[in-house]
């Protein structure tokens, strides 16, 4: 038997057994099940996949969800389309812009949206987070297009504000 | 804290977490409690610049370097490590394999025992773990809660009041906790009843990895248990899921499983034992999946009192030290599959000797 991925011989035989897709046997290579038991964890693209692909059953139109894919976060710039192709986040904002978006894929996950285990002595609003990345990716493409002067100045502004958090005491 | 990049005392080790000790120590092999945390002011790891990976580093370390009573602590700059040296940390399980294949700035701090590390700009910018030897999730929590309450008395942490600690992946957010428990399953495997258990397992939010399944020409009977969702239940809560409920049921099984076969098949199992010491103690190459293989069974034989002499600390010591960095870091230098093959029988003649010697 060939592993998979590859055209080596399968040597490895897994069986992954998750409560969303019942047990799925895997044929691999010695370099394919390295790479796969190593893993910490079962991998997120395929769950977030399926649960979106649930999210799907529920009604959402081919359009919603093209419209879907474009939005984008003013932050860190990610769109919804690479989020569910990476199954990975671009920013702590992304949880507040795609809010709506990511609510059911958590209740599909989770089977909540509702944190309640430990929480940060001391946190900050997270607009003003948002600020502080925004205005650092905006440096630096400011630098990429050779502005040094608006460079300099959102430095300044960058400086001023994490200051201001240096200072910030327990919430 | 202190820079290192020095493994050759460390090679000779075993880490704490794999002495073979701790509550049901012949079945769990340790017990892995993780938290997946994030810097506020930052982007998520995949929409970082170079300069923002430089900078979560530089900012993570510099920080780490003022914590008192972390003398001991080493600090390893995995950008700057050979390939050898971070796979050696990866069959430790000090670091994960994504971040040792990863590119870009990157570290990790690692206690002396090897009880805790804390890796810098993985999926998420910290992932802090803490492993203990056996079942011991207790212990564990209250490490890895003391070591958050340690960074997070330094760093501001992406945190959402809603949604909890925010975290690259959704599958991670809230807690951002993750418990795994390895357990050693032989017998389990041996009866055929391994996936009939896992199978009734599965409505409960655990995930179950096989690692090296049933049904293959070697297997070496270790599964992972982890809880599968961090949102929606305390720390607590998951840590009584995996540690109070699902872990002490597959106990269960696995023990009736083992009774039965000493009732009913010592001979067959004796023997089996019997002959997978003796190809270990004599082989003149041997590969790491038949050594893992045959390990599994010395172990259970060295479990069910069918082998007098070995301690399963010995055994786990074994698994670890014939990983492929682990043996080229014994060895001295870089050595071909072929060259490994030959050098980890000539290991595991010397080391089962030896073990017979003491």
């Amino acid at each position: 038997m060939k592993c998979q991925y590859c055209e080596k011989p399968a040597t490895f035989h897994i069986t992954e057994i998750t409560e969303s897709t019942g047990s799925q046997v895997m044929h691999l290579c010695e370099e394919h099940a390295k790479g796969f038991l190593q893993k910490e964890e079962a991998d997120p693209v395929a769950s977030i996949a399926s649960a979106l692909a649930k999210q799907l059953d529920l009604g959402q139109t081919k359009k919603d969800l093209e419209e879907l894919d474009r939005k984008a976060c003013p932050v860190c710039g990610i769109s919804f389309f690479e989020f569910r192709n990476s199954g990975r986040l671009g920013c702590p904002f992304d949880y507040t812009h795609f809010a709506t978006d990511l609510l059911p894929l958590m209740t599909n996950i989770h089977d909540s949206i509702e944190h309640v285990g430990k929480r940060p002595r001391k946190t900050a609003a997270a607009d003003s987070q948002a600020v502080i990345i925004q205005l650092r990716r905006e440096m630096e493409e400011a630098v990429e297009r050779e502005d040094y002067e608006r460079a300099s100045e959102i430095r300044d502004d960058l400086r001023r504000m994490e200051q201001g958090e240096e200072g910030m005491g327990d919430a | 804290m202190k820079r290192s990049s020095d493994f050759n005392e460390l090679a000779t080790r075993s880490g704490e977490w794999m002495r073979g000790t701790g509550p049901e120590s012949d079945i769990v092999v340790s017990s892995r409690i993780r938290l997946a945390r994030n810097l506020a002011d930052f982007p998520f790891i995949k929409r970082c610049s170079d300069e923002d990976r430089v900078s979560i580093e530089r900012t993570v370390r510099a920080k780490m370097e003022q914590f008192a009573n972390w003398d001991e602590v080493q600090y390893y700059d995995l950008e700057q490590l050979p390939e050898i040296d971070r796979q050696f940390l990866v069959e430790r399980q000090l670091v994960s394999r994504e971040i040792a294949e990863a590119d870009g700035a990157r570290g990790v701090a690692v206690s002396a025992n090897e009880h805790f590390s804390v890796m810098v700009n993985e999926e998420d910018h910290l992932r802090i773990q803490v492993m203990h030897s056996g079942l011991d999730l207790q212990t564990a929590w209250n490490q890895v809660n003391e070591l958050d309450d340690l960074l997070e008395s330094a760093i501001l942490y992406a945190f959402h009041p809603d949604f909890g600690y925010l975290t690259s992946c959704p599958t991670n957010v809230g807690t951002g906790l993750r418990v795994s428990v390895m357990l050693h399953l032989p017998a389990l495997v041996i009866t055929r009843q391994i996936e009939k258990v896992f199978r009734s397992m599965q409505r409960i939010n655990v995930t179950v990895r096989g690692l090296y399944g049933e049904g293959s020409q070697y297997s070496g009977d270790f599964y992972q248990v982890s809880n599968q969702i961090t949102l929606g239940r305390s720390e607590t809560e998951l840590v009584e899921l995996v540690g109070g409920d699902v872990v002490p049921r597959i106990i269960e099984y696995e023990r009736k499983a083992r009774d039965y076969l000493v009732r009913e098949g010592q001979q067959d199992l004796h023997d089996d034992v019997s002959r997978s010491l003796g190809i270990l103690g004599t082989a003149k190459k041997i590969s790491s999946e038949e050594t893992m293989h045959y390990l599994s069974k010395v172990r259970l034989g060295v479990n069910l009192g069918l082998i007098d002499d070995l301690a399963v600390g010995t055994i786990n010591k074994l698994f670890m030290q014939t990983q492929p960095a682990h043996l080229q870091k014994l060895h001295g230098r870089l050595l071909r599959s072929s060259e490994r093959n030959v050098e980890r029988a000539t290991y595991l003649q010397r080391h089962l000797s030896d073990a017979f010697e003491n």
